[in-house]
């Protein structure tokens, strides 16, 4: 696979393999199924050795039932519960085989065709996507809540178990949303493809299509001239700075400080207006192209201006945050994230780097024209609320810097450098969403159409750890932590 | 300590004037729907056609124009691209709030027709009150919904409130294509809601399904769910064009869209 090292393993390797990668230091992604024409089943498994800015895939012929590695690797446990739920693949002693996106009733819309093999059967104790402990006394409370919640929210069911202000045990269903977007991408083209990923996740849209991009780019051996490259950067940090404008504003809905809510909201407009002055789209869409960019953009010194103005306003809306103790004392100790939890369960991005974690791909697998710029990547210890806002904080100032010099520095040059992968290609492309660690991965068919596209967003692997920061809490911190998660949830289910 | 009143009240006033006055829709630079030219279109040319991702334009059997439904456009600007004569061509046209689907259909003749008046509906002109329920959204709507909450459109002012209990709630706001799984939450909410009640499909995908519509876990858009009082395609819909559809809801603004083209 193009953008990645690939090795081939037996289903009988699997395990040894992951406990290797455990003990050498390295990284666990994702593992997800696909269907090459006329063949069995494969899995791959997305990897990273530790010390290393070459990515490995596992590729693994599904000959017989695959082992569950969720108990090496338990952040691995939802991918292969929507293995179970899409491709019909089965895995040995999962530790909770229940459904994870798909009713039981819903046959594996990806399953290979014509397959006939006991072990790829539906799995065997899916009896429903709630998992619920028993509850041995009348005390305890069960709260459903959603998929339809109050205000202008994404649907989602969240079920409390609770006695009093006490949460006992949280569990998040988060599916109600999810479109089959995957399987949009089978046999369209790879412009067309670049229109879906803008619409995977809105407010991802510029890192959803630019992971994309690259992926289908490695796949082509394309390489994409400077210029647009330069550009890439530009509109992925004006993706992070208003995601992040958004974020501060929410974070002080739930303290209930009014104003300050309402100053966030009125910066991430700010942040808006200004994507739409550049890019005629208030979520930077319609630009990205694999090759490089649809067309090209002029950044006026007025662009230059404004962002300097928005950062001078942050400061200050920040210092004011920063001095209200009603706001702080709310997130301080809050939802607290211990790195080994975000580790094994596989937070990412902002979240991961406030529990302790130094990593970015943005500088330790760079792409776009990353390599060429200086980095601040700020990261905190106490994995609580508090210490995820000020990440986003600093990364707001970090991305502000980054911008003013790409729009110094920018070369002149090409947009767009021709880009047609081979029938049969494949490519993996990766960027750090404001949200963290986003992948796709691509296959192409013989007819140069795209067969199987894989995406790994942040939000899923985000959520997975989430309900870890909320049970043995109270109620009254939910909405606050929930907020400095920073989650979406169309990005989870897709 | 932070004495946010004053910091409020020092920031003086945030909010445009528009729609009451000017045009400060806070829209500048922005891409809308593409807009068709007939008279530069070639015959025999299918180029938008074959590039379009939703099927929003189609080619005619007679060649000599084309079949365009706004109602499917996710606005992403190929065929404005594709398209060797500038017959289709980039604009800024936005405000797609309409009442009835085929508005949504380009025609040659822009169609004349006196504004409907619906005397149940005239008692709602002064407020109204929304439930949003989310169907499979790419939380693009979503977004721009919660922006116009922001100090800048400022909602409340033009009497639109979002609310939290369908009992209260006048006009249902849907997005989304309608996934399988949120059709039944969708129609209890519908349900629980007191008559006189309407509905409004935002974005492309509660319109027509967009990109995501169809395949194993979705539906295309509310048509054929619910009765749609509102049609308001946009991928998404900027936070000016959703003030604007339910302005027009209210009889508080024209509706700008007929036969598919915008003020004609």
């Amino acid at each position: 696979m193009k953008g990645a090292l690939i090795r081939d393993l037996h289903v009988a390797e699997l395990r040894s393999a992951a406990e290797r990668l455990m003990d050498s230091g390295g990284r666990m992604q994702m593992v997800y199924a696909w269907n090459p024409p006329d063949e069995t089943p494969e899995l791959r498994y997305v990897a990273t050795p530790a010390d290393s800015q070459t990515f490995e895939v596992w590729r693994c012929k599904v000959t017989q039932e695959p082992p569950s590695l969720a108990t090496i690797w338990p952040l691995l446990g939802w991918y292969e519960r929507e293995v179970m739920d899409l491709n019909g693949i089965r895995f040995h002693d999962h530790p909770e085989p229940n459904r994870l996106v798909l009713p039981q009733h819903v046959p594996p819309p990806l399953a290979p065709p014509g397959r006939d093999t006991a072990w790829l059967e539906s799995p065997p104790n899916g009896t429903g996507i709630r998992t619920l402990p028993e509850v041995p006394t009348e005390d305890v409370q069960a709260l459903p809540f959603g998929p339809v919640r109050a205000d202008v929210l994404e649907s989602a069911e969240f079920t409390f178990l609770y006695i009093g202000e006490h949460i006992l045990h949280y569990h998040p269903h988060l599916f109600f949303k999810h479109r089959g977007m995957e399987a949009r991408f089978q046999g369209v083209d790879l412009v067309r493809g670049t229109i879906l990923a803008e619409r995977v996740s809105a407010v991802g849209t510029v890192a959803h299509a630019l992971a994309y991009c690259q992926a289908v780019e490695h796949a082509a051996d394309c390489i994409v001239p400077p210029r647009a490259c330069w550009l890439r950067v530009l509109l992925a940090e004006l993706e992070r700075v208003y995601n992040h404008l958004h974020y501060l504003g929410h974070l002080a809905n739930t303290t209930t400080l009014k104003v300050g809510d309402a100053q966030g909201k009125l910066l991430e407009e700010r942040g808006k207006q200004i994507n739409t002055r550049l890019t005629g789209s208030r979520f930077l869409r319609s630009l990205l192209i694999p090759g490089g960019l649809r067309r090209d953009l002029q950044p006026k010194p007025w662009l230059s201006e404004e962002l300097e103005a928005l950062r001078a306003e942050t400061a200050k809306y920040v210092d004011h945050l920063e001095n209200s103790e009603s706001h702080l004392d709310r997130l301080i100790t809050t939802g607290v994230l211990s790195p080994k939890v975000a580790f094994d369960q596989g937070a990412t991005g902002p979240v991961q780097r406030a529990s302790a974690a130094d990593r970015d791909l943005r500088r330790d697998h760079p792409y776009a024209g990353y390599a060429e710029l200086p980095l601040t990547i700020p990261t905190r210890q106490e994995g609580d609320a508090y210490a995820r806002s000020r990440v986003r904080i600093e990364e707001i100032d970090a991305s502000i810097a980054m911008m003013q010099r790409v729009l110094l520095l920018l070369p002149d040059g090409d947009i767009r450098a021709p880009c047609a992968p081979p029938p049969m290609a494949e490519g993996l492309g990766w960027t750090e969403s404001p949200r963290g660690t986003l992948f796709y991965a691509v296959h192409f068919g013989s007819d140069a159409r795209l067969a199987r596209v894989k995406i790994k967003s942040p939000s899923f692997s985000n959520w997975r750890v989430f309900p870890f920061t909320v049970h043995d809490t109270n109620m009254m911190d939910y909405a606050i932590n929930e907020a400095s998660f920073g989650l979406t949830i169309s990005g989870c289910a897709r | 300590m932070a004495l946010w009143t004053l910091i409020g009240l020092a920031k003086g006033k945030a909010t445009t004037p528009w729609p009451t006055h000017g045009d400060a829709t806070g829209q500048e630079g922005l891409i809308g729907m593409p807009r068709y030219n007939p008279d530069l279109c070639e015959a025999g040319c299918s180029a938008c056609a074959e590039i379009c991702p939703t099927e929003a334009i189609k080619t005619r059997p007679d060649g000599v124009a084309l079949e365009i439904d706004y109602g499917r456009c996710v606005v992403c600007q190929l065929c404005t691209e594709a398209c060797p004569t500038d017959a289709l061509t980039q604009s800024s046209d936005w405000a797609f709030g309409v009442r009835r689907r085929e508005d949504l259909r380009w025609v040659e003749q822009s169609i004349a027709e006196a504004r409907e008046r619906d005397p149940q509906r005239n008692a709602f002109r002064r407020s109204l009150h929304i439930r949003h329920v989310d169907a499979g959204s790419c939380n693009g709507c979503e977004s721009e919904l919660q922006a116009l909450n922001n100090p800048f459109y400022n909602q409340h002012r033009l009497g639109l409130f979002f609310t939290p209990s369908p009992r209260f709630a006048d006009l249902l706001l849907v997005t989304g294509p309608v996934t399988h799984a949120m059709e039944e939450p969708l129609r209890a909410t519908y349900d629980a809601m007191p008559q006189p009640r309407w509905v409004m499909a935002t974005g492309t995908c509660a319109v027509s399904g967009g990109v995501a519509g169809g395949g194993y876990a979705c539906s295309s858009g509310l048509d054929g769910i619910l009765p749609v009082d509102v049609y308001l395609p946009g991928c998404p819909p900027n936070p000016a064009a959703i003030i604007e559809a339910l302005l027009m809801f209210l009889g508080r603004a024209p509706q700008r869209v007929k036969g598919g083209r915008i003020g004609q």
